[in-house]
C-alpha cells in the first residue's frame, strides 16, 4: 500500500513524530473545476461555505451508477437493482462509521441539513410541544436552524429562544445555561457558524441539556468537512449534514438520529418505501430508517457522497482541519492589513470562514469586482439576518475556506480587495 | 471582456457615494418599501404628485453603489414628468438593463440614464439598477404592498 492521496510526511522537528500534511498540488489536481479560468483568469474559489467543489472520484462514482448501476432501489428482483441497492445500503455503514454513529439503522439520507431540522421539528418536536414550552437555539444559527422551529412554535404555542452572541460572535456557555430554563423541551445548535466562521462549544452545551434530560441537534452542515465528528462521544441526540458542503453532490444529506428517540417518532413523509403494509383501512409503517425515506431517494446523491466520505477519510479531517487552520491564521492575518478592512467574528474557536466588510463599500460592489478578477466570494446575508442585525451590518463579504485553497490565493484576494478601493476612492 | 468601468461609470460611482435627495419627504402623496429578499437591499422610496405630474421624489435606505446611483438618478429625471412619460423611460431602461449588450441605447428617451448602459452585461446586478424604478411604477400604479423584485 502506498500512502494515502493527497498527504505527505512531513518531520518538522528532530525527535518529534512524523506529522501528515496536505500536500495542496496533489489535492488540487484531483478537483478538475478548479482549471476553470473565468475572464481568463485562474479560478479562486472561496465560496466554499455556500457549496464545494467536487473531486474526480466523486464525478467518476456518479457517472459509472448511470452508466452500470442505475435502477431503483430495495423492490427491484433484477441485477442492476441489486447493484444500486447494494451500492446505496454500503453508504449507510460508510456514513454511520464516518460520524461515529452506533447502528447503521441511525443514519437516514435526506436532501440535506434543512430537510433533517425540518424533519426532527415536524416528527419529533411538533407532537411534544405544550403552549409555553420553549426550544432554544443560539443567536448565530442559519435561517434553516430558525424557522422550521418558529413554523413548530406556531403550531404549538411554543417559544423560540436564543443564546445572544457577545461582541466577538460566540454564544457563551454561562449565557447557554442561563436559557436552558425548566420549560426548555429541544436544544437545536449549530456546531460551525456559516456567517461567521465561530464554532460552538456544543459538545458542552448538549451535556448541560442532558443533564436536564433535554434533548438536542446539532446543525453540522459547515462542520463536517473541517473537523472530525463523533456523535457518539458529542452525545447528541440528532446530528445533520450536507453532501454537498462535503465535497459531494448536492440534494443528498444525512440526519443522524439516536435509534430509540427515531423508533418513537412519526414517519414526516408518507409513500412507497416507508411502509410494512398498507391497506384503505391501516398501514403500518417501515423499520427505521426506512420510515423516513418515503419514495425514490436520491440514489445517485447518496452512492456520490458515499464517495466524498471515502475520499475525505482518506486524506484525513484532521490533516484537512489543519490545512485550514493554517490558512484561516494566514488570511486572518494578510486581510487584517488591509486599511479599512473589518472582520466580524473573531471567536477564540473559529473554522474555515472570515466575514468582512470594507469601508463602507457595499459587499455587492465588492463581489462584482472580486468576480472579474477570477474570485468566487460570496456577498449578502448568508441566510443569516439575525446575525448581520446584531452586527448592525445589512450584509457581509465572507471568503470560506476548503481542503484545496491556497495561500497564494489568499494573496490573490487581498489584491483584489487593493483594486476594489481603487475603484471606490 | 466587458470592463469593470462599464458598469461602474464615474457618474454611478459618483451618485452612489452621494446620492442626491436621500431624504424623508414629509408631504409626500405616497411612499412605498422596495425590497431585494436576494440581497437584502432596502429602498424606502417617496413621491409627490399634483394629479398627473410627479412634483418630488426622495428616498431612505442604504444597498450597493448600483442601487443608490439608480435612485438617486431616478430621483433627478423623474420630477416633473407625468405618469404617461415616467412609463416610456420605464420600458426604455428596463429594456436596456435587460436586453443584449450589441442594442443599441435610447440616449433621447434615457439621458443620463444612459450610464447604466452596462448593467446588461452583469445579469446578477440588473435587480440592483431596477429596484427603484420598479417601486416607483408600483407607486403611480397605486400599488400599496412592499415591491419585491423577486
Amino acid at each position: 500500500m502506498g500512502k494515502p492521496i493527497g498527504v505527505k510526511e512531513s518531520h518538522r522537528r528532530q525527535g518529534a513524530g512524523a506529522s501528515r500534511v496536505l500536500d495542496i498540488d496533489h489535492v488540487r489536481a484531483d478537483f478538475p473545476i478548479l482549471k476553470v479560468t473565468p475572464y481568463d483568469r485562474p479560478l479562486v474559489y472561496l465560496d466554499n461555505a455556500a457549496t464545494t467543489q467536487k473531486p474526480q472520484r466523486v464525478i467518476d462514482r456518479l457517472v459509472r451508477y448511470y452508466t452500470e448501476e442505475n435502477a431503483n432501489i430495495h423492490r427491484g428482483v433484477h441485477f442492476l437493482s441489486g447493484r444500486a441497492t447494494v451500492a446505496y445500503e454500503a453508504v449507510r455503514d460508510r456514513a454511520q462509521h464516518f460520524i461515529g454513529a452506533n447502528a447503521r439503522e441511525e443514519i437516514v439520507f435526506v436532501r440535506g441539513t434543512t430537510e433533517a431540522v425540518n424533519l426532527v421539528a415536524q416528527s419529533y418536536a411538533r407532537p411534544r410541544l405544550s403552549p409555553g414550552d420553549e426550544i432554544l437555539v443560539t443567536g448565530m444559527e442559519h435561517h434553516s436552524n430558525i424557522v422550521p422551529w418558529q413554523m413548530v412554535c406556531e403550531a404549538t404555542g411554543a417559544k423560540l429562544q436564543h443564546v445572544p452572541l457577545n461582541d466577538a460572535g460566540e454564544a457563551p456557555l454561562q449565557e447557554f445555561e442561563r436559557r436552558l430554563g425548566p420549560r426548555t423541551r429541544f436544544v437545536a445548535v449549530v456546531y460551525v457558524s456559516n456567517a461567521l466562521g465561530s464554532v460552538n462549544p456544543v459538545r458542552e452545551m448538549v451535556t448541560l441539556a442532558r443533564d436536564k434530560g433535554i434533548p438536542t441537534l446539532v446543525d453540522g452542515a459547515q462542520a463536517a468537512a473541517h473537523m472530525p465528528v463523533d456523535v457518539s462521544a458529542l452525545g447528541a441526540d440528532f446530528y445533520a449534514f450536507s453532501s454537498h458542503k462535503l465535497y459531494g453532490p448536492t440534494g443528498v444529506g444525512v440526519l443522524y438520529g439516536r435509534r430509540e428517540l427515531l423508533e418513537e417518532m412519526v414517519p414526516y413523509q408518507g409513500g412507497g418505501e416507508m411502509i410494512s403494509s398498507v391497506s384503505f383501512e391501516e398501514t403500518s409503517y417501515a423499520q427505521v430508517p426506512h420510515k423516513f425515506e418515503a419514495g425514490t431517494p436520491n440514489i445517485a446523491g447518496v452512492i456520490g457522497l458515499g464517495a466524498a466520505i471515502e475520499y475525505v477519510s482518506e486524506i484525513g479531517l484532521d490533516v484537512i482541519g489543519r490545512h485550514e487552520a493554517d490558512l484561516l491564521e494566514y488570511a486572518t492575518a494578510r486581510m487584517s492589513s488591509v486599511e479599512g478592512l473589518r472582520i466580524f467574528g473573531t471567536a477564540a474557536n473559529k473554522a474555515s470562514i472570515v466575514s468582512f466588510t470594507v469601508e463602507d463599500i457595499h459587499p455587492h460592489d465588492m463581489g462584482t469586482i472580486l468576480d472579474r478578477e477570477g474570485i468566487a466570494i460570496r456577498t449578502g446575508h448568508h441566510c443569516a439576518q439575525p446575525v448581520m442585525e446584531r452586527f448592525g451590518v445589512p450584509a457581509t463579504a465572507r471568503a470560506s475556506l476548503a481542503m484545496y485553497n491556497s495561500r497564494e490565493e489568499i494573496d490573490a484576494l487581498v489584491d483584489g480587495l487593493g483594486q476594489v478601493k481603487g475603484l471606490f476612492r | 471582456m466587458s470592463d469593470l468601468r462599464d458598469l461602474y461609470q464615474e457618474v454611478v460611482l459618483e451618485h452612489g457615494k452621494n446620492p442626491r435627495n436621500l431624504r424623508p419627504m414629509e408631504d409626500a402623496t405616497a411612499e412605498l418599501q422596495g425590497y431585494n429578499p436576494l440581497c437584502g437591499d432596502k429602498i424606502l422610496l417617496y413621491v409627490r404628485t399634483e394629479g398627473d405630474l410627479v412634483k418630488d421624489i426622495s428616498f431612505e435606505g442604504a444597498g450597493c453603489a448600483i442601487s443608490m446611483a439608480s435612485a438617486s438618478l431616478l430621483s433627478e429625471t423623474m420630477v416633473g414628468k407625468t405618469k404617461a412619460e415616467v412609463d416610456v423611460v420605464f420600458e426604455s431602461f428596463h429594456s436596456m438593463l435587460t436586453g443584449s449588450p450589441d442594442q443599441p441605447i435610447d440616449s433621447e428617451k434615457l439621458g443620463k440614464l444612459a450610464v447604466f448602459g452596462g448593467v446588461c452585461e452583469y445579469p446578477m446586478r440588473v435587480k440592483c439598477a431596477s429596484l427603484s424604478w420598479h417601486t416607483l411604477k408600483a407607486i403611480l400604479n397605486d400599488r400599496e404592498d412592499v415591491v419585491t423584485t423577486e
